[in-house]
């Protein structure tokens, strides 16, 4: 039963079979000490003071910037995963 | 019973569920695992949807969440659930079909509250925002450059659409029934900071009115809405941004506990019946549990917050998977970001007798004030001063005197204030 999906499951869509990432930013935990806008500029943006914008669903391109950003998070805010993993 | 006979079904393919799900298998759960989403979508992020998604820098579809187990589960979406059978363990499809299981799971969430005449909810132009569609769909109208948007609601969805109009260059009016935006949850005191920062972004605010009706141009397009005064607002967008209902109307003749406010549940997370004994197969997490917080005794909250939703996800999971977890005691936490402010907050400001700002000032527009009840810290928000929150939310968990003892940079001694909450207060409208 587990094997079998519903024929009504919405298919991948493009961005997972690309190979992209999946970023998610806990925003509760984030400080805004913006070192991902420094580690990954194109993919985090600090808007204001302390708005933290950021892009969800980067290339696989962008794996080293992406992964270099979410090291320097002083408060481990950033996930990062493949969209194809893990995925059923 | 072995995992192997098991069988785990989580209704709601949402935020709660998919976490819950994962924290299941994390607990060592290895038996049949199905997840029933009444949308079409595997589980996405809200957060975006009233912000970056209508600006139009996030795609809707870029929300999927990532799963962050292995999951190994029988995804059933677009497939609402409508019925549940307790007594035979059976949980009822729309499409008819029906799932048995052995422990199930309930994170159906909450949806947008409708506009309370459904012919007028019905015109092209008139929004709701709460799912992933509804925001692919305000997105596109506002990107067809509509000549005016009207938002009826001032709580935190209204005031991030206002300001994401404001991003697009859009004329935007936000009518609010309360004398200040975000007056239930900060008190009118707080909610005219608010309402001065959207004024400022160029929104229109028009509070204390009430919109009577909404008409067409004759066709079926929203053209304007009629104030209880008479008076009109034209409007081509109109979003209805009147708070939440849960999702339970599926749990009718299941025996338990529920309304449109939440499903009840004990202090471990199981649901309860109409007699108030839990159902040990059955738990809730997320927007549609019902339950009782510790730290805020004598009722039972139901949370709309994106990390109330992981953590008691997953603390449900771990109650299915048999681990029996300590009571759920997390501090309530959410933020906002609207026109470039980031308001956070920790705790709930509900019933609150007073506040003092404790760090930073209301004119440098940077500041963290704290609410107390009865001698003691509830809450605490931050307008732009994140760094200092985590400090405050260890002072509510412990129930800290109100005010705050200043300590070494802290600005004390603190001047107390009524909040003015708008009476009647209403529950749980975070």
């Amino acid at each position: 039963m587990t094997d079998v999906p519903e024929p009504a499951a919405s298919p991948p869509d493009a961005r997972h079979s690309a190979g992209g990432l999946r970023v998610t930013v806990d925003l509760n935990l984030c400080q805004a000490y913006a070192q991902c806008c420094y580690a990954a500029p194109d993919h985090f943006v600090l808007k204001g003071r302390e708005a933290l914008h950021y892009d969800p669903a980067p290339s696989a391109g962008a794996r080293d910037d992406i992964e270099r950003a979410r090291i320097a998070c002083p408060v481990q805010a950033i996930r990062v995963e493949d969209a194809g993993a893990a995925r059923r | 019973m072995s995992d192997a006979e098991t069988r785990v079904v989580v209704v709601g393919a949402s935020l709660a569920g998919l976490r819950g799900a994962e924290a299941l298998r994390e607990a060592g759960y290895a038996g049949a695992l199905t997840i029933v989403g009444a949308e079409p979508h595997r589980p996405y992020d809200r957060p975006p949807l009233s912000k970056a998604v209508l600006t139009g820098e996030v795609a809707a579809d870029a929300t999927t969440l990532p799963n962050l187990v292995a999951l190994e589960a029988d995804w059933r979406l677009g497939a609402p659930a409508t019925h549940l059978d307790r007594t035979r363990r059976l949980l009822t499809l729309a499409s008819g079909k029906t799932l048995p299981y052995d422990r199930l799971l309930i994170a159906t969430g909450a949806s947008a509250r409708p506009w309370r005449d459904s012919a007028q909810a019905a015109f092209r132009g008139v929004h709701t925002l709460r799912g992933r569609d509804e925001a692919e769909a305000l997105r596109r109208d506002l990107a067809a450059g509509p000549g005016h948007v009207l938002i009826i609601g001032g709580g935190f969805i209204g005031c991030e659409v206002a300001a994401a109009c404001r991003t697009l260059g859009l004329p935007v009016t936000l009518a609010e029934t309360g004398p200040t935006l975000l007056a239930r949850v900060l008190g009118q005191h707080l909610g005219a900071v608010v309402g001065a920062l959207h004024e400022r972004l160029g929104t229109t605010l028009r509070s204390g009115v009430k919109v009577e009706a909404l008409e067409d141009d004759g066709t079926g397009r929203v053209v304007r809405a009629r104030l209880e005064d008479g008076s009109v607002i034209a409007a081509d967008v109109v979003v209805v941004a009147l708070g939440a209902v849960r999702n339970t109307a599926w749990l009718e003749g299941s025996g338990l506990a529920f309304d449109a406010g939440g499903i009840d549940c004990d202090a471990q997370g199981y649901v309860l019946d109409a007699a108030d004994a839990p159902d040990p197969r059955i738990a809730a997490a997320g927007d549609v549990a019902r339950f009782p917080h510790p730290l805020y005794p004598g009722r039972r909250i139901a949370l709309e917050h994106w990390g109330h939703a992981v953590a008691q996800g997953r603390h449900a999971g771990r109650l299915l998977a048999g681990l029996a977890p300590e009571p759920y005691r997390d501090v309530p936490a959410f933020w906002s970001s609207q026109g470039g402010i980031t308001l956070k907050s920790v705790g709930l400001t509900e019933g609150a007798d007073g506040f003092c700002i404790a760090r930073g000032s209301l004119k440098e527009g940077r500041f963290l004030a704290v609410y107390g009840r009865e001698g003691r810290c509830i809450a605490a928000v931050a307008f732009d001063c994140a760094r200092w929150l985590p400090a405050y939310a260890d002072l509510i968990a412990e129930g800290a005197p109100f005010p705050p003892e200043p300590t070494g940079v802290d600005a004390g001694p603190f001047t107390v204030l009524p909040p003015d909450f708008p009476e009647p207060a209403r529950k749980d409208r975070s």
